[in-house]
């Protein structure tokens, strides 16, 4: 059967002013793929996510989100498809000044007609997906680091997301914390079929959840992998993708 | 003291040589004399010897690093297989680095690129000053047809911050101002035996424009500073990206309920302030220049003209707007480090006190036309 793409990302140029970052990039990320985005720092990952989750605008080429082209779309289409898809940043980014729960109800008092029962009720469901029944009432200054981010993740699937993209995952976890995270994304791809986009460089994490990625180089601009990242281990395209996912050992692991 | 270096040039081959101790401190002028010998056309290739080396620190692995960059950029032949293990190998991660910037000489731009970039750079900011006004006004506008995406509690909590809880230092500030005015006021009028009108003197210049200015600057250090603060700080932890990937609009749901509670509370402020103020002429009145308390009160409140009281509150309303607006559009404009918040936070309690007196400048000039 023939994948259906969720994200078709077409000849995508990235950068800053006169300064390019990236240049013709083409790739596609199927419906229910762990898709991973990794490379070395500064290669342009996280500017990449800003891309696709229409933060900013590429210099050229386009994102089509379920054949939509987003980056040409009007505002008001843009931000449609934007509800459509979650995003869990780097600190998890949850408004300080409202407890958990009024975290992951903004979204849904915004965009859905639920009653305030439903609401809170959908709350509860979303916290205890991510492992934090019973923390409604906590702010997210009460919390610790790997909480916050379960929490981020559960405010990203508040509008039941078709795409959710992750922003370094496990930064600042410890190797438990980022192999529960690891655990959850794969629960949350398994059980709602969620397509997931993952900019990372943890090789851990890559070769336990991605079942499709691309290698990004920010000295050639361009992507130097595509595959699963198993696969790409195996038979790695250049010494760059070796040396990435062999720590720099430059053999198979 | 400083160790010196110890080497000859012998058939074009500099030979260094390193004994004894070379910690922390090695001799500018060897060094510079070193890296000079180095240079000559002379020198065909570069040798240090090591074997009566005994203790080293970086001093000397940079000495080494800067010869060794000579003899490279010459393309002469280094060698230093006598160097100690340790030193080879810090020598070899020095010039192990794989990725150089691309362009380390920026191109001197002329003087008419410098002017048109200056000038691009000002439209740009009007631009998008501009914008976010239009934005603020749009919110303001779906706020009164309740539309507004604007959380209550957000609201009441800034009312709660800019309303009585800065009530202590705007009638503290007052006071004073009220205080110095009739000081002042009372050393001139007294030469003429005019002291009377000291109440007056400060009642009119409390209520038309004083009572609001200070408001305005004091609100302006206290309220607008936290607003670009709050908001500078969200940039940094993405709080912001995540409403608008959420589509929550920026304008609505942080701006809206600061600029609603400023706009509500500066007037009832400026209001205090006028009585504050005049509470401090009467301290003076009253105490130096013993003119009775209920004398004073009467003088002040005949004093009171409806229009210049009404003109003091329309400065207090435009006030705060402009110190809404500034602390919120320097708030989300901020960059995405602590040093932007810093400066995000200056610059709008800089531009707000600019804005303010810039507005006071033009409502004056209109008032004079209208004959207010």
């Amino acid at each position: 059967m023939k994948a259906t793409p969720a994200i078709e990302v077409k000849n995508l140029t990235i950068g800053y002013g006169d300064f390019v970052l990236l240049k013709d990039l083409n790739y596609t990320v199927n419906k229910g793929d762990i898709f991973i985005i990794m490379g070395g720092s500064g290669c342009g990952k996280s500017s990449m996510l800003r891309v696709l989750t229409g933060l900013t605008l590429p210099q050229k080429g386009s994102v089509c989100i379920n054949g939509v082209d987003f980056t040409r779309a009007a505002p008001e289409k843009r931000e449609q498809i934007m509800r459509r898809s979650g995003i869990l940043y780097q600190s998890g980014a949850l408004f300080s000044s409202m407890t958990l729960a009024e975290n992951i109800a903004l979204p849904l008092q915004q965009y859905s007609a639920c009653s305030g029962r439903e609401i809170k009720d959908l709350v509860s469901l979303k916290l205890a997906l991510v492992g934090l029944a019973g923390f409604e009432d906590f702010y997210p200054s009460e919390i610790s680091g790997g909480m916050k981010k379960r929490a981020g993740l559960a405010r990203a699937l508040a509008l039941d997301p078709d795409i959710v993209y992750f922003d370094e995952p496990s930064a600042g976890l410890d190797p438990v914390s980022s192999r529960l995270l690891d655990d959850l994304i794969l629960d949350i791809n398994r059980c709602l079929n969620t397509t997931i986009v993952v900019v990372t460089h943890e090789l851990a994490s890559i070769f336990a959840i991605g079942s499709n990625s691309i290698f990004l180089d920010g000295e050639s601009k361009s992507i130097q992998g595509y595959g699963n990242p198993r696969e790409l281990l195996k038979n790695p395209p250049n010494e760059k993708v070796l040396n990435f996912l062999t720590r720099g050992e430059g053999k198979h692991a | 003291m400083k160790t010196k270096l110890k080497y000859e040039i012998d058939g074009g081959v500099l030979r260094l040589e390193l004994a004894g101790n070379y910690l922390e401190h090695i001799d500018d002028e060897a060094v510079q004399n070193l890296c000079e010998t180095a240079e000559k056309q002379t020198v065909t290739a570069i040798e240090v010897s090591a074997a009566n080396l005994q203790k080293w620190d970086s001093s000397l692995v940079a000495v080494l690093y800067r010869l060794q960059k000579t003899a490279r950029r010459r393309q002469l032949p280094f060698s230093g297989s006598g160097l100690p293990s340790g030193l080879q190998r810090l020598l070899k991660l020095a010039f192990s680095v794989d990725r150089r910037p691309e362009n380390t000489t920026a191109r001197r731009q002329v003087f008419l690129e410098r002017v048109g970039e200056k000038g691009i750079n000002i439209v740009c900011s009007a631009h998008k000053g501009l914008s976010f006004l239009a934005d603020a006004a749009r919110s303001l506008g779906s706020f009164f047809e309740g539309r507004a995406v604007m959380r209550r509690e957000d609201f009441l909590f800034a009312l709660e911050d800019c309303g009585y809880k800065a009530l202590p230092i705007v009638s503290l500030i007052s006071f004073m101002v009220g205080l110095i005015l009739a000081f002042v006021g009372a050393v001139q009028l007294k030469t003429f035996g005019a002291e009377i009108y000291v109440a007056s003197l400060v009642t009119i210049g409390m209520t038309r424009i004083m009572g609001a200015i200070m408001t305005g600057i004091i609100m302006a250090g206290r309220t607008g500073a936290a607003y670009a603060a709050t908001i500078g700080t969200m940039q940094v932890n993405e709080e912001t990206d995540a409403l608008k990937t959420m589509g929550i609009p920026i304008a609505d749901f942080l701006v809206l309920p600061r600029m609603a509670a400023l706009v509500l509370t500066m007037p009832l402020l400026t209001m205090w302030s006028d009585f504050m103020g005049m509470l401090g002429g009467g301290f003076v009145g009253v105490t130096m220049l013993g003119i009775p308390l209920p004398r004073y009160w009467e003088l002040s409140v005949e004093a009171i003209n409806l229009s210049n009281f009404l003109v003091g509150i329309f400065h207090g309303f435009v006030f705060g707007i402009v110190i809404a607006v500034c602390g919120c559009y320097y708030g989300v404009n901020c960059g995405r480090n602590a040093d932007s918040v810093g400066l995000a936070t200056t610059r709008a309690v800089v531009s707000a006190i600019v804005w303010m007196i810039v507005m006071t400048g033009i409502i004056t000039v209109i008032c004079e036309v209208l004959g207010v």
